[in-house]
C-alpha cells in the first residue's frame, strides 16, 4: 500500500476561486492510501515546495498527488521537489483542476465536486505508480542544417563558433537563400547583399563548417543525439574542388535560353551558370534539362574552355552519410502562386509583377542593373500601384490564398514605395491595403516615413481587378475610407504575395517525424515557452519555416535555435524519458502490428530463446523498444492485439484505474 | 481437367514422404460419422489410407495449425490449402507466426462445403452418408432411406457467399486455379446496418445469449494466435471462462471482432465451428466492410507482407469525425 499525501494548490484566487480547496483536501483526506492532505495558497512557491519536502519526511510518503494546475506547468517543478526529499520524480501526479476544472466552472459546488474527482483519480493512478529511472544515450557532437538562407547560415555559424561541427545542405548551387535576392532591406535600407555575402563568406571559411549545396536531405533515422542522416549530392557535373568559380563557361556556353531562376525567369541565364557573383561556394553548375551535351551528347563547349578541368559529363549523384546529435530545419519560404488571382492580370501582362520580382528589378544586380523600368517595354513607369494581402489573411478564400497574415509584406512593401519615390520623385506611388502591421522596433516610424517624407498615397481598401488596357494597367479599388470607387491607370502593379512554407517542408517533417500545422509550417514545442524546438526531440527550428519572418526576428530565432543545439551538444550523455514502451516478451507474438503503427521507427524484432516445456528450448520473435527512440505516444500499446505492450508510466492498467476512479 | 479426389491426395502424399521433401501430413481424418471430420497429422501412407478424408465435409482450415507443427524440429510438413485456406496462411505469415521454409503447401480445388446442421434440418437424424454428385446430394439416413438434396440448399453460408477460388499461397496446386469472385458476403450486415439499434440489439442479444464460452471460435481461428490470450490471462482484466453474466457474454464476441480486425481474412471457421450456431462472423464482415468503407477495398491475407489500412498510416486516411459523420453508416 502507498502512503500518499495530497497537496491542494489555490493558484491564487485562480483555483480558490471556484474551487472548495478545503473541501477537496478534506474529502481526498480520506481515500484509501491518504496519510496526509492539505491545501495552500502558492504550492509552487519555495514555502509550498517546503510543505511538500516536509510532509514526505515526516509521514514517509511513497507518492504524491498535486492537485494545482496543468502538469505541462509544473509537473517538472513538483517532480524536482519529490527528488530533492528522496523518493522517485515519477511517484508525482498532477490533477489539473486549473485549466480542466476552475477555469470553466462558475459553479463552485460543481467545481469542487469535479476537483475531488480529478484528485481521486490522481490517487488511484499513484496506487499503481512504480519508480522510473531514465536510461541514458550518448550524443553525436555534430550539427546539421537543413538550408542555407540567412535563417540557415546564422544557426551554422553559432553554432560553429561555439566549438562544434556544423553541416548545411542546401538544395540549390548556392547558399544565400532568399535574402540574397532582395535589395534593401527595413528598417534600416542597408542593402542586402551587403550584410549577407560576408556571413557567406565566413560559413565558407569556417573551419567547423562543410556546406553540402547542389543537395538534400534523402533519408533521416534514429533519434535525438544520434541520427543517421543520408545526404543526396546532386549531380552538377562540375567537380566542386577542381572548379575556380572563373565564369568562363558560363559566358561561353551556346545554350542561352535558359530563364534564371534567380531573377524570377525575368531575364536568361546559360545552361551552365553561377546564380549569382558572391555565390558560396562559388562554383558553376550544369542544368541537365538544359545541357545540350548531357541531352544529346554534342557539345562540350564548356568543358574545352574550361582550363581548369573541371567538368565531369559523367558524374553521379551521390549518397553521403553522416551522423548527427542535432538537427536544424531552416527551409525558409517561397511566395505563392498568382495563378489563382487571375483577377490582378498576373498572367496576363508582364507590367504586374511580385514583390520579390520588384525587388530584383531594383537590385543593381537585377536583369536591368537596378533600373526601375516596366518589364514589358522597358520604359520607366511613372505611376505604380502596389497591392498589399494578396493572398494574405484569405479566410473567406482560403482554397485560393492563405489565412494567416505573411507579416512582411507590410514592411517591405512601405520599402518598396519609399525607394522608388526616393530614387525617382517623378514616380507617383499608391498603396492599397487592408491594414498596415507595423509592430516592431522602428517599424511604424519607417511606414510614417513613407507616407509623411516621402509622399506615399496609402488607400485603405482592395483591389478588385486589374485590366491591361493598351500600355496601361487598369487598376479599379475601392477607397473605404472616402467611401468611393476608384480607378487608377497605373504603369506597374506590384502585387505583395502571401508567403509560404518552402514545399520540400512537408516530406522533411515526414522523415524527421517533425509536426507541422496545416499551412505546412513546422510547429513548436510550445508556441510561447519553447519556441525554436520541435516536439520531436532533438529537431530545432530557425526561420520561415516555423513561420512568416522578417530578417531581424529570423535572425535572433537562428540564434536562439543554435543556443538550444549548443546546449544540446555539450551534453556528453543525455537522460531520456522513462515513460516508454516495454514489451511482455512472455505475451509477445512477434506479429509487427507494433513496429508497423510506431511513428519513430523505435521498435524492432529479435530472435530470442526461451525455456519451453520440458527442458525444451523455443525461439521466439519478439519486439524490442529501443527507450532513446520511444517517445511514449503509446499508439503500439493499442495495436498490439496480445497487450504485450504496455507504456511506463502509463500502463493501461493505471489509466484503467482512473477511469474506474471517475466512474465510481 | 482431372478430377481431384481423396487418392490424388493420397498419391501426392506418397511421393511427398517418400522423397523425403516432407515428414508428415497434415490433412483431415474421418470421425464417427461421416460429417465429423477432424484435422490429424499423418506420418504414413497407411495411416492416410485407412483414416484420410477429403469430401465436402474437409472444411476445417489448416493454417493456423502450422504454428505449432513448424515449431518441431522434424522436417516440413505436407499440408492441403483450400483457396480460402491460403489467404489465412499469407495472413499469419504476415504476422511471422509460423516458419514457410517448414510448410510444403499442397493447393486443392474447393467445390464448397456441406453444412451438416442444414443437411440435419432437411432430413432429420440418423444421417448414415453424405454423398455429393455435381449439384445433387444424396444423403442415407437410418430411419428415412435416402433422400435427395440440393447442394445450393445445404451449402455452408461462407460457400455461399464464397469469396474467391483462387490460390494465393502453395508450392503446388493440384487441378486448376479459379479467380477471385465478388461475392454477396456483405448483403447480411447491410441488413443488419439497416435496423434500427434496438433492433440489431435484441438481434445479437438473441444469439450471443446462446453463447456457452466453449471458446472454440477463439480455439479456431486464425487470426486469433497470441501467445497468452487476454481472456486467459489474470491481468489483463477480462480474463473469464464462463459467462458470469450477459454483459460478458458480448463483451467477449466483441472484444474479440476487435482483436481481429483488420486481420480476419473472413475464413468462417469462427461460425463453422460454433455449437450453437452463432453467426459469428457478421461480427468480422461488419469490420471488414468499414475498413472498405473507410480506408478502400482490402483483403487481409491476399499478399504476405501488406500493411493493413488500421496499422498504417497514409495521407488519404478520413479523419475520425468523418467516420463519425458519414451517412452510410
Amino acid at each position: 500500500m502507498q502512503r500518499i499525501g495530497v497537496f491542494v494548490c489555490w493558484c491564487g484566487s485562480n483555483i480558490a476561486g471556484t474551487v472548495d480547496v478545503q473541501a477537496v483536501s478534506d474529502a481526498l483526506a480520506k481515500e484509501p492510501g491518504v496519510v496526509f492532505s492539505t491545501n495552500y495558497q502558492y504550492m509552487c512557491s519555495q514555502a509550498g515546495q517546503d510543505m511538500i519536502k516536509n510532509a514526505i519526511k515526516e509521514h514517509n510518503l511513497t507518492g504524491v498527488v498535486v492537485c494545482s494546475c496543468s502538469p505541462r506547468m509544473h509537473e517538472a517543478t513538483f517532480r524536482k521537489t519529490a527528488t530533492s526529499a528522496g523518493i522517485n520524480p515519477y511517484m508525482v501526479e498532477i490533477a489539473n483542476i486549473r485549466e480542466q476544472c476552475s477555469w470553466i466552472h462558475k459553479d463552485m459546488a460543481e467545481g469542487t465536486e469535479k476537483a475531488i474527482v480529478l484528485g481521486r483519480t490522481a490517487i488511484a493512478k499513484v496506487h499503481l505508480n512504480a519508480p522510473l529511472v531514465p536510461g541514458e544515450s550518448p550524443v553525436t557532437k555534430r550539427a546539421l542544417v537543413i538550408g542555407g538562407g540567412i535563417a540557415g547560415i546564422q544557426t551554422a555559424l553559432d553554432i560553429a563558433d561555439a566549438g562544434f561541427e556544423v553541416d548545411i545542405v542546401e538544395k540549390k548551387p548556392t547558399i544565400g537563400g532568399k535574402m540574397a535576392q532582395l535589395d534593401k532591406t527595413f528598417p534600416t535600407l542597408d542593402c542586402a547583399a551587403c550584410i549577407l555575402t560576408p556571413k557567406m563568406v565566413d560559413v565558407a571559411q569556417h573551419e567547423k563548417i562543410r556546406i553540402f549545396s547542389y543537395s538534400e536531405v534523402e533519408h533521416v533515422a534514429g533519434f535525438v543525439g544520434n541520427f543517421d542522416v543520408t545526404i543526396k549530392k546532386k549531380a552538377r557535373f562540375v567537380k566542386e574542388d577542381v572548379c575556380t568559380g572563373c565564369g568562363l563557361c558560363t559566358e561561353k556556353c551556346p545554350q542561352k535560353k535558359v530563364p534564371n531562376e534567380f531573377n524570377l525567369g525575368m531575364d536568361n541565364r546559360r545552361a551552365i551558370y553561377i546564380p549569382f557573383a558572391q555565390a558560396v561556394p562559388k562554383v558553376a553548375t550544369i542544368d541537365a534539362d538544359y545541357c545540350t551535351m548531357l541531352k544529346t551528347g554534342k557539345c562540350g563547349v564548356c568543358s574545352k574552355v574550361c582550363t581548369a578541368k573541371a567538368i565531369d559529363y559523367t558524374q553521379k549523384d551521390e549518397f553521403i552519410e553522416e551522423k548527427y546529435g542535432a538537427i536544424v530545419v531552416a527551409t525558409g519560404f517561397n511566395p505563392i502562386s498568382m495563378d489563382k488571382f487571375d483577377e490582378f492580370a498576373y498572367s496576363q501582362s508582364k507590367d504586374v509583377i511580385t514583390s520579390l520580382e520588384f525587388e530584383r528589378l531594383m537590385n543593381a544586380a537585377g536583369p536591368t542593373a537596378g533600373k526601375l523600368v516596366r518589364p514589358s517595354d522597358g520604359v520607366h513607369p511613372h505611376k505604380i500601384v502596389f497591392v498589399q494581402c494578396v493572398g494574405s489573411r484569405c479566410a473567406s478564400c482560403a482554397e485560393k490564398g492563405k489565412e494567416y497574415c505573411s507579416k512582411i509584406c507590410c514592411m517591405y512593401t512601405a520599402k518598396h514605395a519609399m525607394l522608388t519615390r526616393d530614387k525617382y520623385p517623378d514616380t507617383d506611388v499608391t498603396v492599397f491595403y487592408i491594414d498596415v502591421r507595423t509592430p516592431g522596433k522602428q517599424f511604424d516610424e519607417f511606414y510614417r516615413r513613407a507616407v509623411e517624407e516621402y509622399g506615399v498615397h496609402y488607400i485603405k481598401g482592395m483591389v478588385g481587378k486589374v485590366s491591361p488596357e493598351g500600355n496601361k494597367l487598369i487598376v479599379q479599388g475601392s477607397d473605404l475610407i472616402a467611401n468611393k470607387q476608384l480607378k487608377i491607370e497605373a504603369d506597374l502593379v506590384v502585387l505583395a504575395a502571401a508567403i509560404e512554407p518552402d514545399k520540400s517542408a512537408r516530406p522533411l517533417a515526414t522523415m524527421l517525424t517533425a509536426s507541422m500545422d496545416t499551412n505546412d509550417f513546422f510547429t513548436e514545442a510550445h508556441p510561447k515557452l519553447r519556441p525554436v524546438e520541435s516536439p520531436t526531440a532533438g529537431i530545432f527550428l530557425s526561420g520561415a519555416c516555423q513561420g512568416p519572418k522578417d530578417i531581424p526576428e529570423t535572425v535572433s530565432q537562428a540564434g536562439a535555435a543554435a543556443a538550444k543545439v549548443i546546449g544540446l551538444l555539450s551534453k556528453d550523455k543525455l537522460t531520456g524519458n522513462p515513460c516508454v514502451a516495454h514489451s511482455d516478451e512472455m505475451m509477445c507474438n512477434g506479429c509487427s502490428s507494433c513496429e508497423k503503427v510506431c511513428p519513430y521507427g523505435a521498435i524492432t524484432y529479435q530472435d530470442k530463446e526461451f525455456r519451453g516445456p520440458n527442458r525444451t528450448t523455443l525461439i521466439r520473435r519478439v519486439a524490442q523498444v529501443n527507450e532513446a527512440v520511444c517517445q511514449g505516444c503509446g499508439c503500439c500499446t493499442v495495436a498490439c492485439p496480445s497487450g504485450a505492450m504496455d507504456l511506463k508510466g502509463f500502463a493501461s492498467k493505471q489509466i484503467m484505474a482512473e477511469v474506474d476512479a471517475i466512474c465510481k | 481437367m482431372q478430377k481431384i479426389t481423396r487418392e490424388t491426395l493420397i498419391e501426392k502424399a506418397k511421393s511427398l514422404l517418400a522423397d523425403g521433401t516432407v515428414t508428415r501430413v497434415l490433412g483431415w481424418k474421418k470421425g464417427d460419422f461421416s460429417y465429423d471430420v477432424t484435422p490429424a497429422i499423418f506420418t504414413s501412407v497407411e495411416q492416410m489410407q485407412n483414416d484420410f478424408v477429403y469430401s465436402e465435409f474437409s472444411g476445417a482450415n489448416f493454417s493456423k495449425y502450422l504454428i505449432k507443427e513448424t515449431k518441431k524440429e522434424d522436417g516440413k510438413v505436407l499440408v492441403f490449402l483450400k483457396p480460402c485456406d491460403t489467404y489465412s496462411f499469407n495472413q499469419l505469415l504476415t504476422e511471422h507466426r509460423f516458419d514457410r521454409e517448414k510448410v510444403y503447401a499442397v493447393g486443392i480445388p474447393c467445390e464448397g462445403m456441406l453444412d451438416e446442421n442444414k443437411i440435419k434440418k432437411a432430413v432429420g437424424d440418423g444421417i448414415l452418408s453424405v454423398c455429393c454428385d455435381g449439384d445433387a446430394v444424396k444423403v442415407e439416413t437410418l430411419y428415412d432411406g435416402v433422400k435427395q438434396l440440393n447442394k445450393g440448399d445445404v451449402l455452408s453460408e461462407r460457400c455461399l457467399n464464397c469469396k474467391s477460388k483462387k490460390h494465393v499461397a502453395y508450392d503446388e496446386l493440384l487441378g486448376e486455379d479459379g479467380e477471385v469472385i465478388d461475392s454477396n458476403r456483405f448483403d447480411e450486415v447491410e441488413k443488419l446496418e439497416k435496423m434500427t439499434a434496438d433492433e440489431r440489439f435484441a438481434f445479437w442479444q438473441n444469439e450471443l445469449s446462446r453463447c456457452i464460452r466453449c471458446n472454440a471460435c477463439r480455439d479456431v481461428c486464425p487470426a486469433c494466435t497470441c501467445e497468452k490470450c487476454v481472456f486467459d490471462n489474470p491481468n489483463s482484466g477480462v480474463e473469464n471462462k464462463s459467462p458470469a453474466n450477459s454483459f460478458e457474454e458480448k463483451m467477449f464476441h466483441i472484444i474479440r471482432a476487435f482483436h481481429v480486425a483488420g486481420r480476419c481474412t473472413d475464413c468462417g471457421e469462427c461460425s463453422r465451428v460454433c455449437p450453437q450456431q452463432i453467426p459469428l462472423h457478421l461480427l468480422n464482415r461488419k469490420f471488414i466492410k468499414d475498413i472498405n468503407a473507410f480506408y478502400g477495398d482490402y483483403q487481409a491475407g491476399a499478399e504476405v507482407g501488406s500493411r493493413a489500412p488500421l496499422v498504417n498510416y497514409t495521407k488519404e486516411d478520413l479523419e475520425p469525425s468523418e467516420a463519425v459523420n458519414r451517412e452510410d453508416k
